[in-house]
């Protein structure tokens, strides 16, 4: 057994748990965060994907104990408050989600491709860097939509926080 | 239309919980006491269980116990059938093979589920599945459709000689025949329909509970249709009556068509869960989904059109091997004949027609169907042997298309489809104009100075929706009704509720069946809700498949709605003292047309509820329930224009433009529309360029199990799509819609084939067009 400690979502949590127990099963059976969820076992679908120190990661591909005294963010904690975050809200707007399942690993990938990009995105940077994550609903044409509105509101937003 | 109403573009209701992670798929939930299970598969393709020793496994940390084939016969468990009666030409019933939910003495493909683990934890299950000792005596397995009638393949089951299922047909053969002696031109074509893995990204999973007190079952289950779940699984599965079973598909991550079935998995969670005495979940990792949800098309067609001097088609015949597996899935015996045979006419007036399906046995994972089922394997026929026609007649293949369409309706095929609607010069010219379809030529050469090889093809598909008229279904063989039904509750304060028993996995109908409320009554969005997914809340519905969610499930809340809005008029017309015929509802208020009289909606519920002042004689409340059954198929039609450029070095191809110009009669939300086109079309472009199931030969083994190895279209294997819509009402149903969840991948195999083979110049190439495939065909091209 491993003990492991990490913020999750702004919140200190702590436990012991089998040592193989990678994060996204601590997150989902430990915390009972069932946002991150698992579409594969091969680290390929991106349906998993949550923030680790402020970076996108697979939390499929790492053990909770690897994660240890780390700071995680899930779809969960992405908006603390009642108002969406900016990624979230374009998802809606743009229709880039159906059956919602790839979903907050889409948008966990999204926030952090805009973090990547300061120089701003276009359409073939966005396709480029979604290669982690699959999609089988939308054919992706309105997550490409959903990802370059945001980056433009988030530019926008960092512009005004700046000022 | 108001804001809200039918033809809105209103961003979707269900959206707030899927993009803040609230969403509640099967394995999110958690029940009191709930453990945890594994099955044990089979690692080969063909076998005869000589025993099975799980004394080791029980042993295990955390194993509650381990369960097998043999016990779950005794408990009288029934076998998993196929739900649709075909009978072959000779007039005999179609072969089905027994299939226990586990195995009870051979297996028949890789994944075919041997035993289940019930332990503390998932981790647990796992480690004691691998300790259970199955002793296998290996046999020799068939795995190619086309090898499965060889005399002396190995058998799959002893029902069906030959791995023969049945022998189909449909047509008219001796019309055939004769048009294609008198005919000036003949274009034939082995065509191979490739098989596919569907891939929903949430796996399949489900939770059976047993409640000892109650006598009753729960089962919560990834399920397009639990209805369906609930009346097979109870009438022909023994697994509970059906007034002890409660089956929950809550929010479900995508189907297409993958999560109609019921599968061996629930049935036997359900069962393990009496025999343990708790909850028991198991959820697919993907591996699993790789090997065992039902797989799709594989199809093996020679087919043949005939045409006069002119160039009008006078005849079409197809030969078809259809695999259907190792077992006869829920769908599997419809996909290949009545789904597929009865779309052979496409776009266009073809005076004889005839179809031949043999459908085969073989030691792989059950096929059923999937997003299309037989439409799209049809379009790929009709549509390849057209523009393959219009090559070798070196005429455009815009203008062949035009010569021979049909345009007048409705029209009769020789195979049984009455086509109600459509408009396919519209289509054409839609789809045409948005790619500057004239203008190929000069970027061809542009492409050319650039080295690459560019290439434009089309496909104008027809298919059939709104799965079916009831009666017509069960002579054709079909073992339910294709009705849906409707309940719309008012609520005493006006709020309504509309149960339905359509289930949504991705469609939006939380939002466009809303809309039909909000049009009807002019209520805000936020006054609705959309309940489904659970049979205690909804009495009974037949699921969602084959776009029927819109013709068929919307047209049953219309007409619940016709009552409800019927009877509010009455009291309306009571409360007002005025003529029920002058009172109009808009806005959340009641009126009498051309005076300001009005009550508001909710005190017209109100009224409804207290009773103090109703029409003499009228029951209190304001509830009204529909049941729709549909009065013919409904017929989506479309354009789909593939345009690509091909890296000669590399083979490499890149779709640089796709327009798909489609008529689904009225559009409620076009959002969603669009949103249904583009994933349809990721699917089919996917099939042409990217997906194929792949199993070893010789050994059965899944060659492609994992998403290292099947290739999924990713963002960047796909371009922005342009989706132009024209509209010819559908006739059929009251609201004159006619479904959009499968075009896409229906229409666009073949544009992007006819594409692809028209830049390399070579027509001799089969899906998945991969790099590797494409080289070797432009280099065998290149070298005559």
């Amino acid at each position: 057994m491993s003990d492991v400690s990490m913020v999750v979502n702004g919140r200190k949590v702590s436990g012991s748990v089998e040592d193989r127990t990678l994060l996204v099963h601590y997150l989902r059976e430990n915390l009972g965060l069932t946002g991150t969820h698992v579409g594969c076992d091969t680290s390929q679908c991106g349906a998993c994907v949550v923030h680790m120190d402020g970076k996108a990661i697979k939390s499929c591909s790492i053990l909770a104990a690897q994660a240890s005294g780390s700071e995680i963010t899930t779809i969960e904690g992405l908006a603390p408050g009642a108002e969406l975050h900016p990624m979230q809200a374009a998802f809606k707007e743009h229709h880039g989600l159906q059956c919602g399942f790839c979903t907050p690993g889409m948008i966990m990938t999204a926030v952090d491709m805009v973090r990547r990009h300061p120089e701003g995105l276009d359409e073939k940077t966005v396709r480029n860097d979604l290669e982690g994550n699959i999609c089988r609903c939308t054919g992706y044409h309105n997550i490409v939509q959903a990802i370059l509105a945001a980056s433009k509101a988030m530019a926008g937003k960092n512009e005004t926080q700046a000022a | 239309m108001g804001i809200e109403g039918i033809g809105a573009r209103v961003a979707r209701k269900e959206d707030k919980r899927f993009i803040t992670g609230a969403g509640r798929y099967t394995d999110d939930f958690v029940v009191p006491g709930m453990k945890f299970a594994a099955f044990v598969r089979s690692p080969h393709a063909h076998a005869r269980i000589r025993g099975i020793d799980a004394d080791a496994a029980r042993q295990m940390p955390g194993v509650i116990d381990v369960l097998t084939g043999p016990e779950m016969k005794a408990d009288g468990i029934g076998n998993i059938i196929c739900g649709w009666m075909i009978h072959s030409k000779d007039g005999s019933p179609m072969k089905m093979g027994a299939w226990s939910p586990l195995a009870t003495e051979t297996v028949r493909y890789v994944g075919d589920a041997v035993a289940i683990v019930v332990a503390e934890t998932k981790a647990q299950a796992r480690d004691a599945a691998e300790a259970v000792e199955v002793d296998y005596e290996e046999l020799e397995a068939v795995i190619l459709p086309e090898k499965a009638m060889d005399p002396g393949a190995p058998q799959v089951h002893p029902e069906a000689e030959n791995n023969l299922t049945f022998d189909w047909e449909v047509g008219d053969e001796a019309a055939v025949k004769a048009a294609f002696e008198k005919a000036t031109h003949r274009v034939k074509l082995d065509i191979l329909n490739n098989r596919l893995i569907p891939n929903a990204i949430e796996p399949r999973s489900a939770i059976g509970h047993y409640n000892k007190a109650e006598d009753h079952y729960t089962c919560y289950t990834t399920s397009q249709n639990p209805h369906v779940a609930r009346l097979v699984m109870s009438a022909f599965y023994n697994v509970a009556p059906e007034n002890k079973l409660r089956v929950i598909a809550p929010d479900v991550g995508g189907g297409f068509g993958s999560k109609i079935y019921i599968y061996p998995e629930e049935i036997t969670c359900l069962w393990a869960s009496k025999k343990t005495g708790v909850p028991v979940k198991w959820t697919a990792d993907r591996s699993e989904s790789f090997l065992t949800d039902a797989h799709a098309r594989d199809h093996v067609t020679t087919a043949e059109i005939a045409l006069d001097a002119d160039h009008r088609i006078t005849a079409l015949r197809a030969d078809t091997i259809a695999n259907l597996g190792a077992y006869m899935s829920l769908f599997s015996s419809a996909t290949p004949t009545y789904l597929y045979a009865t779309l052979l006419s496409g776009q266009y007036e073809i005076p004889a027609i005839y179809c031949n399906v043999k459908a085969v046995y073989t030691h792989t994972c059950p096929v059923d169907a999937y997003r299309g089922a037989g439409r799209p394997e049809a379009t790929f026929v009709v549509e390849r042997l057209v523009e393959t026609a219009a090559r070798e007649l070196g005429i455009s293949p815009a203008e062949l298309r035009r010569k021979n369409f049909i345009k007048s309706f409705p029209y009769q095929t020789p195979v049984i489809m009455n086509y109600d609607s459509g408009d396919f010069d519209a289509l054409i010219d839609a789809a045409t104009k948005a790619i500057d379809y004239d203008g190929f030529a000069r970027r061809k050469e542009e492409a050319k100075s650039r080295g690459k090889l560019r290439g434009i093809g089309m496909s104008c598909y027809i298919e059939a929706c709104g799965i079916a008229p009831s009666a017509a279904v069960g002579s054709l063989g079909a073992g339910v009704g294709l009705w849906e039904s409707a309940e719309v509750r008012v609520n005493a304060v006006g709020t309504v509720e509309v149960l339905t028993g359509a289930h949504s996995h991705g469609q939006g109908h939380e939002t466009t069946f809303a809309q039909l409320v909000c049009d009807r009554f002019g209520l805000p969005m936020d006054n609705v809700s959309i309940v489904h997914g659970d049979t205690d809340k909804v009495q009974m519905g037949m699921g969602t498949y084959g776009s029927r969610s819109g013709p068929v499930g919307m047209s049953a809340i219309v007409k619940a709605l016709d009552k409800v809005e019927a009877k509010a008029k009455k009291i309306a017309a009571h409360i007002l003292e005025a003529d029920e015929g002058d009172i109009v509802i808009e806005n959340g208020e009641c009126k009498v047309a051309g005076t300001d009289k009005t009550v508001p909606w909710f005190q017209l519920a109100l009224a409804a509820y207290t009773a103090h002042n109703l029409p003499g004689g009228m029951e209190p409340g304001l509830k009204e329930g529909a049941f729709y059954d549909p009065t013919n198929f409904t017929f989506p039609s479309g354009c789909y224009i593939c345009e690509v450029e091909i890296d000669p070095e590399t083979g490499k191809t890149e779709i640089v433009q796709f327009v798909a110009a489609d008529d689904f009669g009225r559009v409620i939300n076009p959002m969603i529309v669009e949103g249904q086109v583009h994933g349809g079309l990721a699917q089919g472009i996917g099939q042409a360029l990217l997906e194929g199931a792949a199993y070893d030969r010789n050994t059965g083994q899944l060659v492609t199990g994992s998403y290292m190895d099947y290739t999924m279209p990713r963002a960047d294997d796909l371009p922005s799509f342009q989706v132009p819509m024209t509209e010819t009402i559908c006739p059929g149903n009251p609201l004159g819609i006619k479904g959009c969840g499968e075009a896409g991948a229906i229409g666009s195999p073949p544009a992007v084939m006819n594409a692809i083979t028209d830049a390399i110049g070579n027509n001799d190439l089969t899906m998945p067009a991969t790099p590797q495939k494409v080289w070797a065909a432009l280099n065998a091209a290149t070298r005559h």
